[in-house]
């Protein structure tokens, strides 16, 4: 089966993500920073990635950055999940390497449809 | 919802639309018609139905039969169609066509189904240099039309079916809301349109698409709306239907393309009636 890592540093949003994740297939591991995340790459690349924007220690951007220079880090599908919806956030996240973008609020129609785009589904 | 009322309603829909109106869906009904009732200061929907019923004034009754008449869209609404169109037909149509090809949208609804078509024409452009899409987009509601018109869509919208790449390619972000560049919206024209009574005499296009219009007709007048149709077609030009739709019942007027879904010629045996 495929993983998908969920990274964001509320609780409750990760348990959501991965009600909707595994109905959709996947694995699903978590994560609450970026540094968490990229232990996490580190020792088992998944592949896919929920990412949230603004968290503890490490940022989503900054996380995604460094995934990228790590070993096979090119690897995963990267679909950022943040309430940061403007265009600019949008376009640097796009131009780092993410493969979609979605806005919160979310639900499992968006999800779907973004990890079809990001073509994961 | 009085079984009444429901009746009274379904066939006021069904004579000026076409569209059947599912009777056992009393909540569906009565979601599409509570924003009528409030808007045209009713207090209930039996009191809306009462007076469509007694009154009959025209806008009231538009008003109505365009809620009830409305179809589900979102950008790129199931994919498949716009992957036909970029890999099957722009091909086709930068030969045959050269300059100018024309695509109608009808039930375009608020608009997301011939922007998706001018953003996918904008894309493609560099492969098929001078050709232009000309695309008109038909819909029975004015508020639906008001909505497209305006370029205006919400996150939750802009989220449904439209990859993130188009999103901060093609728009800009006013408040809460997304605007679709003008030079895109430039590329569509709209206009009220019944799907029952005004597509005769209009034409000749390169490419139709009817999604999910069909399949809310009865089969006699699915017939008739189909070959009116492939009377407003181009003798070599597309239809594209609805994922789960098919012309096959409306021989001699169109034959399907070989493995591709939905996706139709005009037969050459078709003759437009005088």
């Amino acid at each position: 089966m495929r993983t998908c890592l969920v990274v964001d540093d509320s609780r409750v949003v990760r348990k959501v993500a991965r009600r909707i994740l595994e109905e959709i297939g996947f694995d699903v591991a978590e994560a609450a920073d970026g540094m968490e995340a990229l232990a996490w790459c580190r020792a088992d690349m998944p592949q896919a990635i929920l990412l949230d924007w603004n968290m503890p220690v490490l940022n989503g951007l900054e996380f995604l950055h460094q995934l990228r220079r790590a070993p096979d880090g090119d690897k995963p599908v990267v679909v950022f999940c943040t309430v940061e919806n403007d265009p600019d956030h949008i376009a640097q996240a796009l131009d780092a390497g993410a493969a979609e973008y979605i806005m919160k609020p979310f639900d499992s129609d968006i999800i779907e449809s973004k990890f079809a785009d990001a073509g994961l589904l | 919802m009085t079984p009444h009322e429901i009746s009274v309603i379904a066939d006021l829909v069904r004579r000026r639309s076409g569209v059947m109106v599912d009777t056992d869906k009393t909540y569906v009904i009565e979601t599409r018609l509570a924003p009528v009732a409030r808007r045209e200061g009713f207090t209930t929907i039996g009191e809306l139905i009462h007076d469509l019923q007694h009154r009959r004034d025209e806008k009231l009754v538009w008003a109505a039969v365009e809620a009830m008449s409305s179809i589900e869209t979102q950008f790129f609404r199931d994919r498949i169609p716009f992957d036909q169109m970029r890999d099957d037909i722009l091909p086709v149509l930068a030969q045959v066509r050269r300059t100018t090809a024309r695509v109608w949208s009808l039930g375009c609804s608020t608009g997301q189904e011939p922007y998706s078509l001018a953003m996918l024409a904008d894309e493609e452009c560099g492969r098929f240099p001078g050709l232009k899409l000309e695309i008109v987009g038909g819909d029975l509601s004015e508020r639906c039309l008001e909505k497209a018109h305006s370029g205006l869509y919400t996150q939750f919208e802009v989220q449904r079916g439209l990859p993130s790449r188009l999103l901060v390619k093609y728009f800009d972000k006013v408040d809460d809301a997304w605007v679709l560049a003008p030079r895109i919206r430039q590329m569509v024209s709209l206009s009220r349109l019944n799907v029952l009574t005004d597509v005769k005499g209009q034409g000749p296009f390169d490419v139709i698409f009817c999604r999910n219009v069909l399949s809310a007709f009865d089969e006699s007048t699915r017939r008739s709306v189909l070959e009116r149709i492939a009377g407003a077609l181009a003798e070599d030009g597309y239809l594209v239907l609805g994922a789960d739709e098919t012309a096959n019942r409306a021989p001699p007027a169109f034959r399907p393309v070989a493995a591709r879904r939905g996706l139709y010629m005009r037969d050459p045996a078709f003759s437009v009636a005088a």
